[in-house]
């Protein structure tokens, strides 16, 4: 029942290509100025300094510059603790001891990082902080085990690529090092709940997660916030994240 | 369109013009290396745009080259393993050969990147001059130090990154590895929990449990962005550990790596 995937590899090369696309373009303007006839208008995507974009109404506003970047990763955890929360809570038919070993496991990890996010932005930022987000699981069958493990592995997976593809934006190294010590262990997560799914493959790590130079996902924050925003009834906006 | 005429043709009017274009194309051209094209069917331009060195900066150069040796030595373990039969149960071998493939795509980015100025492949003992005699004869103990490489991989990249956030390119670049290997990590703790019988050993790291300690050492943090999470949501010390993944040093990842040189 897992409608909206992350990041297919044609997405993840249309993302290179849009670099690749700005850096030519970015080429082609340097040239046009020389000649003097630059399109202002055509470069507006790639200003450092954007006006904020003011979100609708009803909308929850992410933010921008680190504590932007804390609130989008604040607001995935806060979908993953509730998500496995309810994992734990109504645990799916035929399930092992094993697996609700694993899944408990995985949902303290998750609320302690949603639990972390929250004092972290209340103390750096307590204007700024989004709210707790309404989360909408009513399209995941909880009794079903291919239901469950397969929304987990959307989660974990999205999860990695989402702070994969965020660090570069970073400004502080702390903040950094912070998002470099979770995302590991969603990392981790992502390949203990794929190996749930179909164990003894090389699915934890497989070829449609990792490309041919053994890089794991980096995907832009507008990418993951349409995948997740199914699951959450909060509308997010990350207008003003820096990209 | 001859494309050599159309960059003379930019370069003149844009002298940093055809450095940016290699960039560029370089960015295009390493994702589709691996897949697509064989090197040496590579025309011999494009593949000295790839082989000219990513990195700029020394600072940069050295992290990359730290992360070269350890890729070395992960990928030389690995092919020796999944090359000597009856070491790894038919049931895991699709598990090694993925990871194993994975290093070795790992030494070809790095070498790549790196160009003229990789580090050459060191000598490696990967008994840790004793320590794990058995390492290709025995699965227990390849799965050991199997993990231990996986775990000392991830706290040694997690340490870089902030290192290389003066290029976003190559600091994205190492957080897209440094994820592969904490996967790798995962798996690799479970089979390890299972040949062993030890229940305690878990996909993700408890306290600072584990051997060779040196590679757990410090794990058991618990404070982090300066406040101590002791207690967060009520969760336990072994929960609040394993929740954050701790980085190693230059200095404690070669130490550790020190054992199999």
């Amino acid at each position: 029942m897992i409608k909206n995937k992350i990041s297919t590899n044609d997405s993840e090369k249309d993302g290179q290509k849009s670099v690749l696309n700005r850096r030519l373009f970015l080429r082609s303007a340097g040239v046009a100025t020389a000649v003097g006839t630059l399109a202002l208008g055509a470069c507006k995507d790639d200003d450092d300094t954007v006006t904020p974009t003011t979100p609708a109404t009803g909308t929850v506003d992410l933010g921008s510059g680190d504590v932007g970047i804390l609130n989008y990763a604040y607001a995935l955890e806060q979908l993953e603790a509730a998500f496995y929360e309810q994992v734990v809570k109504t645990p799916y038919t035929g399930i092992t001891a094993a697996e609700t070993t694993i899944l408990t496991d995985i949902r303290d990890h998750e609320v302690i990082h949603r639990e972390f996010f929250k004092a972290a932005l209340t103390a750096a930022a307590p204007t700024q902080i989004i709210p707790g987000l309404e989360v909408d699981f009513s399209k995941i069958d909880f009794t079903s085990r291919a239901a469950v493990l397969g929304a987990a592995k959307l989660f974990e997976d999205t999860g990695v690529a989402a702070y994969n593809g965020a660090g570069k934006f970073i400004k502080s190294a702390d903040y950094l090092l912070l998002a470099g010590k979770i995302v590991s262990v969603e990392a981790r997560h992502a390949a203990a709940i794929s190996d749930l799914i179909t164990p003894k493959t090389a699915d934890f790590a497989s070829d449609t997660q990792i490309d041919a130079n053994g890089l794991d996902k980096a995907t832009a924050s507008a990418t993951i916030l349409a995948a997740v925003q199914p699951y959450v009834k909060t509308k997010l906006s990350g207008a003003n994240l820096p990209k | 369109m001859d494309i050599f005429k159309i960059l003379d043709e930019i370069q003149k009017i844009d002298g940093d013009s055809v450095g940016r274009l290699e960039h560029a194309t370089r960015r295009h051209f390493m994702s589709k290396i691996g897949s697509k094209l064989a090197a040496v069917a590579v025309p011999t331009a494009f593949a000295s745009i790839v082989n000219k060195a990513y990195a700029q900066s020394a600072g940069a150069i050295d992290i990359l080259n730290f992360a070269l040796t350890l890729e070395y030595l992960e990928d030389g373990f690995y092919q020796m393993a999944n090359g000597t039969a009856g070491l790894i149960p038919d049931t895991d071998k699709a598990i090694f050969a993925q990871i194993g493939k994975h290093e070795t795509q790992h030494v070809a980015f790095l070498k790549g990147a790196l160009g003229a100025k990789a580090v050459a492949k060191p000598t490696f003992d990967f008994t840790g001059k004793g320590a794990f005699a058995t390492v290709f004869s025995d699965y227990k103990t390849f799965l050991t130090v199997s993990h231990a490489l996986e775990d000392t991989g991830v706290r040694a990249y997690k340490g870089q990154a902030g290192g290389l956030m003066g290029d976003p390119d190559l600091l994205q670049y190492a957080l897209q590895v440094h994820s592969v290997e904490a996967r790798h990590a995962s798996i690799v703790r479970k089979l390890l929990s299972a040949a062993t019988g030890n229940a305690a050993i878990k996909s993700w790291i408890t306290n600072a449990e584990g051997s060779p300690a040196a590679v757990y050492a410090g794990d058991d943090n618990k404070t982090q962005g300066g406040v101590n999470l002791t207690g967060l949501a009520g969760k336990s010390d072994a929960a609040i550990t394993e929740a954050f993944d701790e980085p190693l040093t230059k200095d404690q990842v070669l130490a550790i790596a020190g054992l199999f040189l």
